[in-house]
């Protein structure tokens, strides 16, 4: 692989998903969120504590072929509320937004009380409200302000 | 008014305990009266936790409106021990009943079952969550004895597991309370009760040592401490004894200070307390049934 090589591979994809502005340090939790352990193939460039305006040092990931659902970007804009998602098409930034922080975050997080309803094997998602300082659980009110990314069920 | 359902105390406003409390003081003074309010009506009762007072009050209660109940008997001799889901089996039963008590051990389970049927569903205790009818008759207890502002009220015991704890500290909101919760540091209340009661407003202190605060209570809640949370006996005892209620631990009370307790008590309470006429915990448990029965009036109400 030659220099422009990298330089093309960290700086284009050809349709995927950038997204910038993550929390510095953040970056592979991001991939967490993503379900991306390396196993599945996807190719995925990371930029971690990069210089930016914006924000002093910030985390930048690209995924090639994927774009995010919604519920992803609900988690994503807990651990990395001045995110920026640009998806790409053809080598161009086709969409272009900011995450929002969700009211409320449905079937994404595992709740870490073992005696709430959602971990009893019923038909049942969970569903946490957003706080201004962490998420709640809206079943057995379980609050979680550290570590979301612990419980992250994808 | 009180919606279809009652899952949590933190749906019931000041005017929806009002009423429901004003008219278990009607059914109160004549409970042999409301045998016409829900003739034939169904009401099925599943405990999938053992319970004395709060099903044999919910029956009594359905009864006296003139309606029957069913039983879904013990989780042993029930389909569950097949391995049946919760969902499922309130949605089986949604179809035999015009109402639903549930007690579950899981948090969350009453909200959980309310989304899978159409007939109202009250919350009997889930887990270490809510008992939002034992709140009912509590404040109807409290109302009896001392009104229901412009009081201080001491709750003790295990604010951490105590779900009667938990619903009476969230309905105490809509009223000028002043709330003092004594515990060990271990069993204080869990951070999501304390978020609630900021939030609201609610005037709050903790303490560890009931002596701090007896002085100004107006009603002393007590709760059992449970054995089976400390890791030894030891450690049991020593915080065990500290929240005894005796004759002598009355000394520094208001001589009309109210001792409460949901029941069933193990040794929180000394006998010596029964006769007293600070006991107020028999009374309170007694007040089930007419509190139940407005309950129940008003929810089966909806549905007619």
């Amino acid at each position: 692989m030659t220099d422009t090589d990298t330089e093309l591979r960290v700086n284009k994809i050809r349709s995927g998903t950038v997204i910038d502005h993550v929390t510095a340090g953040e970056a592979l939790h991001v991939l967490a969120i993503l379900g991306i352990d390396g196993t599945g193939g996807e190719t995925v460039s990371l930029g971690m504590n990069v210089p930016s305006k914006r924000l002093g040092k910030k985390d930048v990931v690209k995924v090639e072929s994927r774009e995010l659902s919604q519920g992803e970007l609900d988690v994503l804009s807990l651990i990395a509320p001045d995110a920026t998602i640009n998806i790409i098409r053809e080598y161009e930034v086709v969409e272009k937004n900011r995450v929002t922080r969700p009211a409320e975050v449905v079937g994404i997080l595992q709740c870490p009380n073992r005696e709430c309803i959602t971990n009893a094997g019923e038909p049942v998602d969970t569903d946490f409200s957003v706080l201004d300082d962490g998420v709640r659980c809206e079943y057995c009110e379980t609050i979680i302000r550290d570590d979301l990314t612990a419980h992250i069920d994808v | 008014m009180l919606g279809r359902s009652l899952l949590t105390a933190k749906q019931l406003s000041r005017e929806d305990i009002e009423t429901v409390l004003d008219r278990a003081s009607e059914f109160a003074a004549d409970p042999s009266a409301a045998g016409d309010r829900h003739p034939g009506k169904l009401l099925a009762l599943c405990f999938f936790e053992p319970s004395t007072r709060t099903k044999m009050s919910f029956e009594t209660a359905a009864k006296r409106l003139g309606g029957d109940v069913i039983d879904m008997g013990s989780v042993e001799s029930s389909s569950v021990k097949k391995g049946e889901s919760l969902a499922d089996t309130v949605r089986v039963i949604e179809g035999y009943a015009d109402g639903i008590v549930l007690r579950h051990p899981k948090q969350g389970a009453a909200k959980m079952a309310a989304e899978h049927v159409d007939v109202p569903l009250v919350n009997a205790g889930d887990g270490a969550g809510h008992h939002p009818s034992q709140t009912l008759l509590d404040l109807y207890t409290i109302r009896e004895n001392a009104g229901l502002d412009d009081l201080t009220i001491g709750i003790m015991g295990d604010l951490k597991y105590g779900r009667t704890v938990h619903s009476l500290a969230h309905a105490l909101t809509n009223f000028d309370v002043r709330q003092h919760f004594i515990s060990p540091q271990s069993l204080k209340l869990p951070r999501s009760v304390r978020y609630d009661l900021h939030e609201a407003g609610a005037h709050v202190r903790e303490h560890e040592e009931l002596e701090a605060v007896l002085p100004a209570l107006d009603v002393l809640y007590v709760t059992r401490i449970q054995r089976e949370r400390f890791p030894d006996e030891d450690e049991y005892q020593k915080v065990a004894g500290q929240y005894r209620i005796t004759p002598e631990t009355l000394d520094d009370a208001k001589d009309d200070v109210a001792v409460m307790h949901p029941l069933p008590r193990v040794d929180e309470i000394s006998a010596a307390i029964d006769d007293t006429s600070n006991a107020t915990y028999f009374d309170q448990a007694h007040n089930g049934v007419p509190v139940r029965m407005a309950l129940l009036d008003s929810l089966l109400q909806t549905d007619d």
